[in-house]
């Protein structure tokens, strides 16, 4: 188990290393940063004399040392187009996109379970029918134009909810910012949560089903009902749980992707999150922050891939297979 | 003589398909005696596993008793809701699959099947019923049970998980055992060893087996009686000793003679020609008659109903139809 961890841990530092090299190359292909920061009036001694006070005349393998000792102590540097340190401003959009992420994982990670089981359980109903329907225009249809959409029926036809920002937000702690605690930020999140989590939902559902049909045409769950389990037991019991081994990792692993990809959701919303911060660094080609959103991703990918595998443990037990070992 | 604890009468099972409507299960009927080994035997495909999955309420939709009744303790079980075939199922009639390796839940340990299964059935707090497990389990032949009882499916052999199979079918006493090929996927090493521990915990608590398999040599050692099914049909039932020393059916006498004995030195072994009919193309009259060696007229016309040969043995072929032969000279 240790050596497990330790192999994992190893692994994940040397994806982080490359996704910094790609990261840091950004400085040196993405434009000229000095172009960036000083005015067209500069002279060329000053932008000489900026070079080198910044280091950039330096060797590069010196510069991605530099780069990743700073990085690893979660200095980014300074924006160029807001001047401000990189790692502050991360800091202080992350809630807001954490939360939007969170919620809308949880609701697709809920509604997909339960949905994925229902259709696999009455593969025959006209609900079960509807359902599946349904859920492929949720996988087809393109996450802004379903923001857009709802945007359209409960902001502006219905006047429901409203269609932009975060509403209010209570500041808890030194840096988080959360709309939980009142009513309008509650209200922000509704419509955001359903566009980000609606095609997650779709394919957890989708994947649920497909393994839940599977499981349960195995022998054990044949043997299980021979044995008079309950229905409930049986599929509750001893179908879920094998299916939610797989699901685990698939769940896992696009709660990255919603946080990597709500910058979609973050612009057609105007959700003051890292998203879009990226997309405006974009713009401005603010390499600083580009660089260090690119690295926070990859970061959270990693550590959540961590946690699916450590989950495989804890579900599966025919991972574990040093116990097994020891016993025989 | 005594009710049969199981009664089997003109069973049909039907699968709709696209193409009409295949019958697995064609009119079989048998009974199984209280205590008794019943052995079934046939090729892949004849029906033997459907009946065992018709009796115990298990064949697979589309699949569906299309006919017959089957009584246990004369009581009717084919006809009742789910509910009340669940409680049946495990309590009354236990069954054990082929295959050991797949038959157990890989995510939990035999404890928590064995417990959650023993609790569905008989009112038992937690530790009573893992008394129970340790002790079935021992029973069984598993050695160091009380500390065995916690692993996982996968930290057992194939022979001792079949061995756990069978403390789970066994788990709440039913009357009545479906072994569906209980050792086909087992060495031939330990063929043997479970075979003896399913006959003897089932001999212990007076249950009866119904063993699918088609390993005569299981069916002379282990059966009292032994039903031959041949495409979805009852070809012949009666007394093991009976049916191979002395087969009635050509059927049988094909099969019988198609098995290697030491005493016998034939350079070649008996063989039926040709194959069983795929279900969508049974021939008229006797199932089996394009491959039968004493084929006649009638066997291509007209289907053979079982005929009683005494000693609670039945054989459908018109070769023994004497008394219908009789009544009829007689009108």
């Amino acid at each position: 188990m240790l050596a497990f961890i330790i192999r994992r841990v190893l692994q994940s530092i040397l994806v982080m290393l490359v996704v910094a090299l790609v990261s840091f190359s950004l400085f040196r292909f993405v434009g000229d940063p000095i172009n960036s920061m000083v005015g067209q009036e500069a002279s060329i001694e000053d932008r000489a004399a900026l070079r080198e006070a910044l280091g950039l005349n330096d060797p590069f393998l010196m510069q991605f040392m530099r780069f990743i000792g700073n990085a690893a102590q979660g200095d980014f540097g300074i924006s160029y187009r807001l001047q401000q340190p990189v790692m502050e401003l991360i800091l202080s959009r992350l809630p807001a996109t954490l939360e939007l992420a969170l919620v809308s994982g949880v609701v697709a990670f809920i509604f997909g379970v339960g949905f994925g089981v229902y259709t696999a359980l009455r593969r025959r109903g006209w609900v079960s029918n509807s359902i599946m329907t349904l859920s492929l225009i949720g996988v087809s249809l393109p996450t802004f134009l379903i923001g857009v959409l709802l945007i359209w029926v409960f902001a502006v036809e219905f006047q429901m909810l409203p269609s932009f920002g975060r509403g209010d937000v209570v500041r808890v702690g030194d840096w988080w910012s959360t709309g939980f605690l009142t009513h309008s930020g509650r209200l922000s999140l509704i419509l955001p949560a359903f566009t980000l989590g609606l095609y997650q939902m779709t394919l957890i559902m989708r994947l649920v089903r497909a393994e839940m049909l599977e499981v349960l045409r195995t022998d054990y769950i044949k043997f299980a009902r021979a044995r008079g389990l309950t229905n409930r037991a049986v599929h509750f019991g001893h179908a879920l749980k094998n299916t939610m081994v797989p699901v685990i990792t698939i769940t896992g692993l696009q709660l990255g992707s919603i946080i990597a990809f709500a910058i979609i959701t973050e612009t057609v919303f105007q959700w003051p999150g890292v998203g879009a911060l990226f997309i405006n660094s974009v713009r401005f080609v603010d390499v600083p922050v580009m660089a260090a959103y690119l690295l926070l991703i990859a970061l959270i990918f990693v550590l959540i891939n961590l946690v699916v595998d450590l989950l495989y443990y804890v579900v599966d037990p025919r991972l574990r297979a040093d116990r097994a070992a020891a016993r025989h | 003589m005594a009710q049969p604890l199981l009664s089997v009468r003109d069973l049909v099972v039907e699968f709709p398909t696209r193409r009409g409507t295949l019958r697995a299960i064609d009119k079989v009927s048998f009974d199984i005696q209280e205590g008794e080994v019943l052995g079934m035997v046939g090729e892949s495909g004849a029906g033997k596993s459907i009946t065992g999955a018709a009796i115990i309420g298990l064949i697979e939709p589309p699949g569906r008793i299309a006919g017959g009744e089957i009584r246990l303790r004369g009581e009717r079980i084919d006809n009742l809701r789910p509910e009340a075939l669940r409680r049946i199922r495990g309590r009354r009639i236990g069954m054990v699959f082929q295959d050991p390796l797949t038959s157990l839940n890989p995510l939990y340990t035999v404890a928590q099947q064995l417990i959650e299964t023993i609790r569905t059935h008989i009112d038992l707090s937690e530790r009573e019923a893992r008394a129970r497990a340790v002790a079935l389990l021992d029973r069984v032949g598993i050695p160091a049970a009380a500390r065995r009882i916690d692993d996982y499916p996968h930290h057992f052999s194939g022979g001792m998980r079949q061995r756990v199979v069978i403390a789970l079918a066994l788990a709440a006493e039913p009357e009545l055992v479906i072994a569906d090929e209980p050792t086909t996927a087992l060495d031939v090493s330990v063929q043997a060893q479970i075979i003896d521990v399913l006959k003897e915990i089932c001999a212990e608590r007076g249950a009866a087996v119904m063993l699918i398999t088609h390993d005569m040599g299981v069916i002379a050692e282990t059966a009292d009686r032994v039903a031959v099914l041949y495409a979805g049909r009852l070809a012949e039932i009666g007394p093991v000793r009976d049916v191979i020393t002395a087969a009635e059916h050509p059927y049988t006498r094909g099969l019988m003679g198609s098995i290697p004995t030491l005493t016998q030195t034939a350079d070649r072994l008996v063989q039926i020609p040709g194959s069983m009919p795929r279900l969508n193309a049974i021939p008229q009259g006797c199932a089996f008659n394009p491959r039968c060696p004493e084929v006649f007229g009638r066997c291509r016309v007209e289907r053979p109903d079982p005929i009683d040969r005494g000693s609670r043995r039945q054989v459908a072929c018109w070769l023994y139809d004497t008394a219908k032969a009789e009544e009829a000279g007689n009108v």
